[in-house]
């Protein structure tokens, strides 16, 4: 496969059913198109990493496709719950999702820790906190120094990581800014990764110390524009905060839910089709109350 | 700006405690900021008393001056007015870790009498009754910084006896339980809510009533807490927010809602 690929060639060769899966982005350049691509595909019970689980995580998970989920934080931000994730633990619905539940410092370093080709991050956290009782991987050990007692959790180390970026050049390198959350640390921590880019230039015009990801580094780069909406792309188009209002009644109810997603994602054909029938039925909003 | 200054006398409930919550923040504070009420309140503490506050997010800005309330921790207005932005890890292992932050401001779900927070489960956590979105960054914002605001209103579901879960911990069964945890920053300092102000007692670190919003009374505050309240000897009054603090709070809710449509950046 060639590094710069269609997306759905890239889902459909590196990420398979069963494997650990991390769409990265915090609030920023969330990978969405690449997250409706996996849903068209029906990946199977799939492990997904997320820091920052929101409106994608819902999707995939309200579809059916996880198995267990790793993270730090579920919501859809400044709006509410995410009600397919809430649904999917507390009711079992479409089928019981596992959880192991860190915090973002945890993790955050178990991503360096897993670019870093290490077996646990170690750092001072956790202390206190209810999260060690429920999640066996926190665990603590003692500085072998100063004795201090120290909370260690596994590395992350996905099958693959995906996420989005402004541009990549010809040969693949990528070039990111804004908020970075941990990408670079997630596509460095995994055996594979997809990154989908705004637009492919001659020259990235990155000055020397910028977030750029080598091509030799990444398993595919995609162009897809607009491809983090409804979240942003610093430079290139503003977050659409109305849908992620729009989405909350939408997620409430499973078959309001599931008529959404079969409208929007599994009858487009892409991310750009999934963009027109949006505009066509006006929002999420307008889908949802068609089915209320 | 252009509207009439508003009469000081008149403000609400969520006011009077953004503003009380913003006034605890002082000049060159630096301030690890949660989203939501925390947000609000730090950034009027720029926009007025503080303008060299420093306002950090999990989300990786450092120094972020937004124009407007950010509706997600990670809006793309607090990366473009910070000093710099930095990635996630950085802002963890760096600037937390590293016992740079002087305020950890957090909101909560709900506390207890030791200023112990839950974020994470109402009910069993592996029955849930309510699902709640989980830690964040809390745990190790609460741990780490040298003290900790927490904002919320106040109500028997949210000021419990017994918490199902503590998601990040306050003074965990009170007395010197945190220093034996060891648990490096101080702990609460301050919980501001829609009633009053609770500090926790120097000894025991069970949270005090120590100020009284006007009009409130104290059967009020006990009525919206799920355990007996003490109650200081030398209740104060909450000094009423002054009409330049309410106007530049009403300014920034409007702005706020005018780029956002509507929202006012608060929490879900």
């Amino acid at each position: 496969m060639a590094l710069i690929t269609p997306l759905r060639e890239a889902v459909s060769s590196l990420v398979r059913d069963g494997d650990t899966v991390a769409l990265e982005g915090f609030t920023h350049l969330i990978p969405h198109a690449a997250g409706h691509e996996i849903i068209r595909q029906a990946k199977k019970d799939l492990t997904l990493v997320r820091m920052t689980p929101d409106l994608i995580y819902d999707q995939i998970i309200g579809m059916g496709g996880v198995r267990k989920l790793i993270f730090s934080w579920g919501g859809n931000p400044g709006v509410g719950s995410l009600h397919r994730f809430r649904d999917a633990v507390e009711g079992g619905w479409p089928r019981r999702l596992e959880i192991e539940e860190h915090s973002h410092a945890g993790m955050a370093n178990a991503y360096v820790a897993g670019a870093s080709n290490l077996p646990f991050a170690l750092l001072r956290g956790y202390t206190g906190s209810d999260l060690p009782k429920v999640n066996p991987n926190i665990r603590f050990v003692e500085c072998p120094f100063t004795g201090e007692r120290l909370a260690a959790i596994p590395s992350v180390r996905p099958d693959v990581t995906v996420i989005h970026a402004q541009k990549a050049d010809r040969r693949g390198n990528v070039l990111l800014w804004g908020i970075l959350g941990v990408q670079k640390e997630a596509v460095l921590a995994a055996k594979r990764s997809i990154v989908t880019v705004e637009e492919i230039v001659d020259d990235l015009e990155a000055p020397p110390n910028a977030c750029v990801l080598p091509g030799w580094a990444l398993s595919a780069v995609c162009h897809e524009p607009g491809g983090a909406y409804p979240s942003y792309a610093q430079g290139y188009y503003e977050r659409d905060n109305r849908f992620y209002k729009d989405w909350d009644p939408v997620a409430r109810s499973r078959d309001g839910f599931r008529d959404w997603m079969k409208r929007h994602v599994l009858d487009t054909e892409d991310f750009a089709g999934f963009r027109r029938v949006l505009a066509e039925t006006a929002g999420p909003k307008a889908a949802g109350q068609e089915v209320a | 700006m252009a509207e009439a200054v508003p009469s000081s006398a008149d403000f609400s409930a969520t006011e009077i405690m953004t503003v009380a919550a913003s006034r605890l923040l002082h000049d060159g504070t630096v301030c690890f900021v949660g989203i939501g009420l925390p947000s609000t309140a730090a950034n009027l503490a720029r926009l007025t008393h503080a303008p060299e506050v420093v306002l950090i997010y999990e989300s990786g800005p450092i120094g972020a001056k937004p124009n407007v309330l950010p509706l997600s921790i990670g809006d793309g207005d607090l990366a473009l007015t910070a000093d710099t932005v930095v990635s996630t890890p950085e802002i963890f292992r760096y600037w937390l870790q590293g016992g740079r932050i002087d305020v950890g401001f957090l909101g909560a779900a709900q506390v207890d009498r030791f200023a112990n927070i839950n974020t994470t489960v109402i009910g069993a956590y592996d029955a849930p009754k309510v699902r709640l979105p989980g830690a964040g960054g809390a745990p190790e914002i609460a741990a780490q910084a040298k003290e900790v605001f927490i904002v919320l209103k106040q109500s028997r579901k949210a000021f419990v006896e017994k918490l199902p879960f503590i998601t990040s911990a306050g003074f965990l069964d009170g007395g010197d339980a945190r220093e034996k945890a060891g648990i490096p920053g101080g702990g609460p300092t301050a919980v501001i809510t829609d009633l009053g102000i609770l500090t926790p007692d120097p000894v025991t670190r069970e949270l005090t009533l120590t100020s009284i919003h006007p009009g409130v009374t104290v059967e009020q505050v006990k009525e919206a807490t799920g355990w007996d309240l003490r109650i200081s000897p030398d209740l104060k009054t909450t000094e009423i927010p002054d009409a330049a603090a309410l106007a530049a709070l009403r300014d920034l809710q409007a702005r706020t809602a005018r780029a956002h449509g509507q929202s006012a950046g608060g929490e879900g």
